[in-house]
């Protein structure tokens, strides 16, 4: 009796376990399996999303003419990498760069300064109206630039700054980010306080605290800052047109209409100036990948 | 002996107050000094503006001659005005597609990229390299995909023995292209915010519902979901008011807002009547209809986000 109980348990422990590594291979299995439909789907969206960019970089590529056939070549044959440099001698892509670098490094500069020092003050100082005065700020993210184009373009007329790189300088290096401002204000309210206060009984003011200590410590945040400012102005279009009428002020996006518009560059070679305008925006991705995904994570979560 | 006392605390309380609003004063000067430049842009650049084209919507003004006081002149013209009508459609038409397809399809991708697999910041890097293309390198690049005869797009139709199509140059397909161009452009920042919520949502409380019966569906739909529904919602608002801008960037360069105004968009509309008809009055009213259709959008969106937007720690908008 007691034997034949004693017998029961163990094959009934047995079982058990058989039962768990049954369990445990059958979760192996549709965890594997899981894994091979993932990245099933991974790999074809990749395909799917990499295709576009492809095309243009296997565009680029090809001898003029060659471009126009169909079905088109999906391997440029011969592979011209003259184009790139043929690009710079059919239109002027340098001139369009230098105008676009200009804007871009000028805006992002002082508008990096102004906007740090208003997020410092915002974080730090009291004073009268500070609350109101922040929530205006975050409430002018949501307007949308085409509300304050025509007032703006009417006053740059008036004071003669159309065509001239100003308006795309001025209105930016004052208060062009109000983004900026707030990304710059939530950062400074990590910085410990203790500092300021230790600067302060050494007898320095908020402006040289802000230069000697906050912006020193700012590094990260400063950089996601001018990598948005310098995309936003790499890439602008729509203020550019309205500003810059004469053709040598060009920027590269500009430029990039003129010369299928005016100049009928063919498609080889708009492509060719297409990636040329994309390098240093991944440039600056590869470069900064961590600053460049916190600064869009800090976008969309914080807000 | 206690009067002195209470004298020399008084004294003394009065000079710390005293000190204390001189450091304060020194304080407010300081920190109007800080934003001051911010303030002079703010002004100047956005609150004066916005204000001004308010006033401008008022006039008829080509600004080469002084403007002329109209009042509601602007307004009452929108509205007999067939164009309006077809710019208010094709906005509401791209924009209200577009933005919830974006978000739909980037969530996804960060739904698969939160796996914890091997080769994960690959597949992040080529989903979000796309958004990182200039939009105007993009408009081009798209340009030359549905070009009718050399393009990629029928390139790839006729390979599998479809009919090759005119995209952009369709009366009924010129939408759902541009639509396609900002699901291929538009999805990289939105996914990198969801898959940031994604791993901010703690694995406790997985480990909770797990141990509680939760499937992986019951766990999507009511862990998920609720604790990423204010990412959802930010994206919502932020992206439709964006795809506002982008989508005259590549309309503009792609459409120029036909086939007969099919794509004519409201941006790319205030655009033509200010900057190649000069009607400045018609244009900033134009654009002082646009700013509260979005301001009513938003605050009605805020209104249903009560409903579905559950924010941690209990507050609620």
């Amino acid at each position: 009796m007691s034997r034949e109980l004693a017998q029961d348990t163990t094959s009934d422990a047995a079982s058990v376990a058989s039962r768990r590594t049954v369990v445990q291979r059958d979760a192996q299995l549709q965890a594997r399996a899981k894994a091979f439909i993932l990245y099933g789907i991974l790999i074809l969206m990749s395909i799917v999303y990499l295709m576009p960019l492809y095309w243009m970089i296997s565009t680029s590529l090809k001898q003029t003419g060659s471009e126009m056939v169909f079905p088109p070549q999906w391997i440029p044959n011969p592979v011209v990498w003259s184009n790139y440099i043929d690009v710079f001698v059919q239109v002027p892509v340098m001139l369009y760069i230098r105008n676009s670098a200009t804007i871009a490094l000028i805006a992002t500069v002082f508008g990096a300064l102004t906007a740090s020092l208003a997020g410092y003050g915002f974080a730090r100082l009291k004073f009268p109206g500070r609350n109101f005065l922040f929530a205006c700020c975050i409430a002018s993210l949501m307007l949308p630039e085409i509300v304050t184009l025509i007032p703006e373009f009417i006053l740059f007329r008036r004071i003669g700054w159309v065509n001239s790189f100003l308006p795309l300088i001025v209105p930016w290096s004052l208060a062009g980010s109000s983004f900026a401002v707030f990304l710059f204000r939530q950062y400074c309210l990590t910085i410990p306080l203790e500092l300021d206060e230790a600067a302060r009984v050494d007898g320095a003011g908020a402006i040289r605290i802000w230069w000697m200590i906050i912006l020193p410590l700012s590094k990260a945040v400063l950089a996601t800052m001018a990598i948005l400012s310098f995309t936003h102005h790499w890439n602008e279009f729509l203020r550019p047109l309205i500003y810059l009428g004469r053709p040598e002020l060009r920027t590269l996006a500009l430029g990039l209409r003129a010369f299928r518009g005016e100049y009928q560059l063919a498609w080889n070679y708009m492509m060719a100036v297409a990636l040329i305008m994309l390098l240093p925006i991944l440039v600056l991705f590869f470069l900064a990948q961590r600053q460049f995904v916190q600064g869009i994570v800090m976008t969309g979560i914080k807000g | 002996m206690s009067i002195t006392n209470a004298a020399k605390l008084g004294g003394k309380v009065g000079g710390v107050a005293h000190r204390r609003s001189r450091f304060q004063r020194r304080q407010e000067l300081e920190g109007l000094l800080c934003i001051l430049p911010w303030l002079i842009g703010f002004i100047c650049f956005k609150f004066g503006p916005m204000v001004a084209s308010l006033l401008i919507g008022m006039t008829q003004w080509d600004a080469l001659r002084p403007p002329r006081w109209i009042g509601m002149e602007n307004f009452q013209t929108m509205i007999t005005d067939p164009r309006w009508y077809d710019a208010l459609y094709n906005t509401a038409y791209l924009s209200l597609l577009s933005v919830p397809a974006q978000l739909v399809v980037a969530f996804l991708f960060a739904l698969m990229l939160n796996e914890k697999l091997r080769a994960m910041p690959l597949f992040r890097t080529i989903f979000y390299l796309p958004s990182q293309t200039p939009l105007v390198a993009a408009a081009f690049l798209w340009n030359w995909i549905y070009h009718p005869d050399f393009g990629l797009a029928n390139a790839l139709l006729s390979a599998i023995g479809l009919p090759t199509q005119n995209w952009l140059f369709d009366l009924q397909l010129a939408k759902p292209s541009l639509i396609l161009i900002t699901l291929w452009s538009g999805i990289g920042v939105p996914m990198i915010i969801f898959l940031a919520g994604l791993q901010g949502v703690p694995q406790s409380l997985y480990d909770a519902a797990s141990i509680d019966g939760a499937g992986s569906l019951a766990r999507f739909r009511h862990i998920t979901l609720p604790m990423l529904s204010p990412v959802i919602f930010f994206n919502l608002i932020i992206g439709i008011i964006a795809s506002f801008q982008g989508f005259f960037t590549i309309v503009f360069l792609t459409t120029g807002g036909g086939p007969v105004y099919a794509t004519l968009i409201y941006v790319l509309y205030i655009y033509l009547r200010a900057f190649q008809d000069f009607k400045m009055g018609y244009a900033a009213a134009l654009a002082w209809v646009l700013f509260l259709i979005i301001m009513a959008m938003t605050a009605i969106q805020f209104v249903l986000a009560r409903r579905w937007v559950y924010y941690e720690g209990g507050e609620r908008t």
